[in-house]
């Protein structure tokens, strides 16, 4: 059974100022509300694509964004998350989901290829084969000298192209920043189905700094600000996905919802009228980008 | 002094490209054994890959994707198979998805004879997929410019090299006769038995203009190519990858839409490559391409 709270130091977000917290939480509330208008559009099928969302596990970009800003970005094919986080821009984004030249690649690639080059920003387009990214952004660290953050899930772990990049990365000491958004399913199966063994003890066999630890977003950033120091590292954040592999539809209750979790914690700290406003502003901005009522169903709560 | 061969071409073009251009070699076993047959410099830029076939291609990727253009050096064809994924499913792809361009160089090379899984030639197989360039370059000047077009362009180019070719030091000129009984449209090793095939057929009184073809994709039919075909009103390709949906095939195709005059194809037969003779099934040599041309032309 897979616990909200592992590897998390109970209190460790009190150690964050007010301004890193509340930061995140206005990350995780775009991501959040900008895919509710997807979920409408699609339902609407105004949107006629593939979508993969991220609402579930977008507190994991929330807390890295900062951190891997100036980094060389590979992200997976559920990327809505990491490219909000940066800043890359939701309109561009919701264009290049309604097939518009406007959009992130002109319209052509979709929801899982998404590429920003803006504000200082590098994010590659991933092209949807799974871990494909992985052996890319460490033949691009190899390529340039820069750090480079990469992204995949824990199905792209068993691929063995993966491995063997962070067995270069190992060896060639290349800075990439290993992230493993493990929701524990590929499309449907669950990890424990397809393998026993975890990524963090491969990746500290293979002689990596490795974190295996929920994706409570104050644990993560904690974690990555260490792991930071002596890449290349790897950090397995335990995510729950919220809506199907691929599409709107819902499956099961996840495991825990992670965005009601820290909406608590911060309520909890004494910040409500902070976490009112920035839901507020987020269901605003984002209703502008859809141009319709959002679903108030988290402002209820 | 003696002219440079094929193979002291590629190792200069490449000593230049890692010294001058910051440019990159990746590639299993390029140093310790022969340095692939003399053709991979002594310098700066050399990444030795781990024994990682599609994870190796994948890293060259993410180098071009850096700007490096990368050559990958691929030992054997038949490698391709494993290591072609990055650069089909991404390298290929990135220009049209993206807009932006995964330029990088494979020199996929090729021997004759030792095995299912060492004698192999896939340029067919590259030129299947948009987004590829594909040249198979047996001579100096060949090999120059399909270096040439790789820096001028901004794709993936696939060099399908071939062993044989590595101590050729001149070039290949085209032999258009006045009048001909056919056209041999020669691609990568069957090139070097072509001419011994047209010897054998003169003798039979069957004369052969022999086209040189080194590029593959994007390939046009130009006049260079019509005229001898026009000339005679016979023609055929030959090719040393598989026959069936294979580059012989597919140009046949091409030239006898662009002409009218039907144009056959000759390469591999549907057998595998195995190791013992008689059962290697060889690329076509003279005999081989001699008795086709001899089916074709009744005299």
């Amino acid at each position: 059974m897979r616990s909200p709270t592992y590897n998390v130091r109970s209190n460790i977000a009190k150690e964050f100022p007010p301004e890193v917290s509340l930061g995140m939480f206005e990350r995780m509330c775009v991501v959040r509300y900008f895919e509710l208008g997807i979920i409408d559009a699609v339902a609407k099928k105004e949107i006629n694509i593939y979508v993969y969302l991220s609402s579930g596990q977008e507190a994991v970009a929330a807390a890295i964004a900062p951190e891997v800003r100036d980094f060389m970005v590979f992200s997976q094919h559920r990327c809505h998350d990491m490219f909000l986080s940066l800043g890359g821009d939701p309109a561009r984004l919701r264009d290049e989901l309604l097939g518009l030249p406007t959009g992130t690649s002109q319209g052509k690639a979709g929801s899982n290829c998404l590429q920003w080059y803006e504000n200082g920003i590098t994010m590659f387009g991933h092209h949807g084969l799974i871990g494909e990214n992985v052996p890319q952004a460490v033949g691009a660290a190899l390529g340039s000298g820069r750090q480079t953050v990469c992204v995949f899930g824990d199905g792209s772990a068993e691929e063995d192209y993966v491995l063997s990049a962070i067995g270069f990365a190992v060896t060639h000491k290349l800075p990439v920043f290993f992230v493993c958004m493990d929701n524990n399913l590929s499309i449907l199966t669950t990890v424990k189905t397809r393998r026993s063994w975890k990524i963090t003890d491969v990746a500290e066999g293979f002689g990596l700094p490795a974190v295996d630890v929920a994706d409570d977003p104050w644990a993560v950033l904690h974690y990555t600000r260490e792991l930071k120091k002596s890449l290349p590292a790897l950090i397995n954040c335990r995510v729950c996905r919220g809506y199907w592999h691929v599409g709107i539809g819902i499956d099961n209750e996840p495991e825990w919802d992670r965005y009601e979790l820290v909406k608590k914690e911060l309520l909890d700290m004494g910040h409500g009228d902070a976490v009112r406003e920035i839901e507020e502003r987020a269901r605003r901005s984002m209703e502008k980008i859809w141009d319709r009522e959002l679903l108030l169903e988290p402002l209820k709560k | 002094m003696g002219q440079r061969t094929l193979a002291g071409t590629i190792k200069e073009i490449s000593r230049r490209h890692l010294e001058e251009n910051n440019g990159l070699l990746l590639g299993q076993c390029v140093t310790a054994v022969g340095w692939v047959n003399g053709t991979v410099p002594n310098c700066k830029g050399i990444i030795e890959l781990p024994m990682t076939e599609t994870c190796g291609a994948g890293i060259a990727v993410g180098a071009a994707m850096v700007g490096r253009r990368p050559i990958f050096v691929i030992r054997f064809q038949d490698f391709m198979i494993l290591n072609g994924s990055p650069f089909i499913n991404y390298a290929a792809k990135s220009k049209e998805l993206h807009g932006r361009a995964t330029p990088l160089f494979i020199r996929a090379i090729a021997s004759e004879g030792i095995g299912p899984v060492h004698s192999g030639m896939y340029h067919s197989v590259f030129m299947h997929f948009p987004g590829f360039r594909v040249c198979a370059p047996m001579t100096p000047g060949e090999y120059k410019r399909t270096w040439e077009i790789f820096m001028k362009n901004d794709d993936p180019m696939y060099a399908s090299e071939h062993r044989e070719s590595f101590n050729n030091t001149g070039e290949m000129e085209d032999v258009v006769h006045d009048k001909a009984d056919i056209t041999i449209y020669a691609i990568s090793s069957p090139r070097l038995h072509v001419e011994n095939a047209a010897e054998k057929l003169n003798a039979e009184d069957i004369t052969c203009n022999i086209v040189h073809v080194f590029v593959l994709k994007p390939f046009e039919v130009t006049e260079r190519l019509l005229a001898p075909l026009k000339s005679c009103g016979h023609g055929i390709v030959v090719d040393s990858s598989f026959e069936i949906c294979g580059a012989s095939r597919s140009i046949a195709y091409q030239l006898t839409q662009a002409s009218g005059i039907p144009v056959r194809a000759l390469a591999l037969e549907d057998h595998t490559k195995c190791l013992c003779p008689p059962f290697q099934n060889k690329a076509p040599e003279a005999e081989d391409i001699y008795k086709v041309v001899r089916q074709l032309v009744k005299k």
